[in-house]
């Protein structure tokens, strides 16, 4: 096992702050309060959990992810960016309909990182997977290399972006995993959404935290990634596809 | 008559050069050229984060560096980033730092430098996150 410096240093806060405090207060408390000046490590692995049998007619996650991080369309849907969407899946033979919210899926081992000429694409060492839009030449590579159709290309100007989301035009973009939420200990706003107007389908938390909800979640009952044929350890997982 | 004319003309360029020299005393002054410059307003916050003279030369290296700390290790301090900048310095009229008399721009159009951050990044204030009146003091984010 090698440890990078601020790995270590990253461990060493945690015991520290882990003695100071009361017992009883988990891992992903100590997690999200990291303070501001602390880089992110491995220590983490965000994820997401998508209850499909209580998700339905609804899209509350979509709307509260493109308000949240200002992704606007011009009307043109072959070419207006995404970074959420339902996709509806119907049983051919029984007609019985699902529908699933499909984003980026976090990848372990994210193709659209392996393509990236630039190294715009890169995986955070918590697993989110982001495009350094300083550094994207919009060639799209990543999208033709991603599974899930998970990207966009900005093919417009864009204005009134919001403060903490830049988006600009000749880049490609997907979901960050609402990274300046969860930077500050906030949830992604389409889980946010999903538990206030939704069907309270979605959890967020951190993979590597035994005591997270979400590990016990996973731990408790079947769950699958998309396409695991891929073997790409996606950060999202679906139930009751 | 020539002898005449010279002379006349002797005394009203005299009388010019005194005229001229009395209305624009001190000559020192009159020498002066004219202060060209942008117009760069301050709108909120009597300090910067650093000194000004250090901010002028050295603005884009401070940004670039918390730019690259933000976006790929997830390091969020305030002090350095340009949504920072841009909600001390935009108008608050416009809530911009782009318009005409805009902090960043004025400059940048006088230097003749492109600004790129503005592609992407937002030129207005995040009105939720600065809780501090103009003038007093160095505005403080709040998180909303
Ligand atoms: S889902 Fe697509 S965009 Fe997201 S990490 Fe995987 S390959 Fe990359
Ligand atoms: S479009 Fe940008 S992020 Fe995608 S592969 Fe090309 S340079 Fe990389």
């Amino acid at each position: 096992m090698s440890l990078s410096r601020r790995e270590f240093i990253g461990i060493g806060g945690a015991a520290v702050a882990g003695m100071a405090l009361a017992p009883g207060l988990r891992l992903v408390e100590l997690a999200q309060a990291r303070s501001p000046d602390e880089a992110v490590t491995s220590l983490q692995r965000w994820g997401l959990l998508v209850d499909i049998g209580k998700c339905h007619d609804c899209d509350a996650c979509v709307t509260a992810c493109h308000e949240e991080n200002g992704v606007t369309g011009h009307g043109r849907p072959a070419t207006d960016p995404q970074w959420i969407r339902k996709v509806t899946l119907k049983d051919k033979q029984s007609g019985y309909v699902q529908t699933l919210p499909v984003m980026c899926q976090h990848c372990e081992e994210p193709p659209c990182v392996d393509v990236c000429p630039t190294g715009a694409s890169f995986k955070r060492a918590d697993g989110i997977v982001l495009v350094d839009k300083h550094i994207c030449i919009g060639c799209r590579y990543c999208m033709m290399a991603c599974p899930y159709k998970a990207r966009s290309f900005v093919h417009e100007d864009t204005t009134d972006q919001k403060p903490q989301v830049p988006r600009g035009k000749g880049t490609v973009e997907s979901c960050t995993l609402c990274v300046h939420r969860v930077d500050v200990g906030k949830i992604p706003a389409c889980v946010k959404a999903c538990n206030k107007d939704g069907n309270k389908a979605m959890v967020f938390g951190d993979l590597k935290d035994p005591n997270s909800d979400i590990r016990k979640q996973l731990a408790a009952g079947v769950s699958t990634q998309l396409r695991p044929d891929l073997n790409l350890n996606t950060g999202v997982r679906y139930r009751g596809i | 008559m020539i002898r005449k004319r010279k002379s006349c003309l002797a005394i009203v360029v005299a009388l010019l050069t005194v005229v001229g020299f009395a209305s624009s005393a001190p000559a020192s002054e009159a020498k002066k050229p004219e202060r060209i410059g942008p117009t760069v307003k301050i709108h909120r916050g009597e300090k910067c984060v650093e000194d000004t003279e250090f901010m002028r030369r050295n603005h884009m290296k401070v940004i670039l560096h918390q730019r690259d700390e933000t976006m790929h290790q997830g390091i969020r301090t305030t002090k350095h980033s340009l949504k920072n900048c841009v909600d001390c310095h935009a108008d608050p009229k416009t809530n911009s730092v782009l318009d005409q008399e805009g902090f960043c721009s004025s400059c940048h159009e006088f230097a003749s430098v492109k600004i790129d951050c503005f592609s992407c990044h937002t030129d207005k204030r995040d009105k939720n996150a600065v809780a501090v009146a103009p003038f007093k003091g160095v505005a403080k984010r709040v998180q909303p």
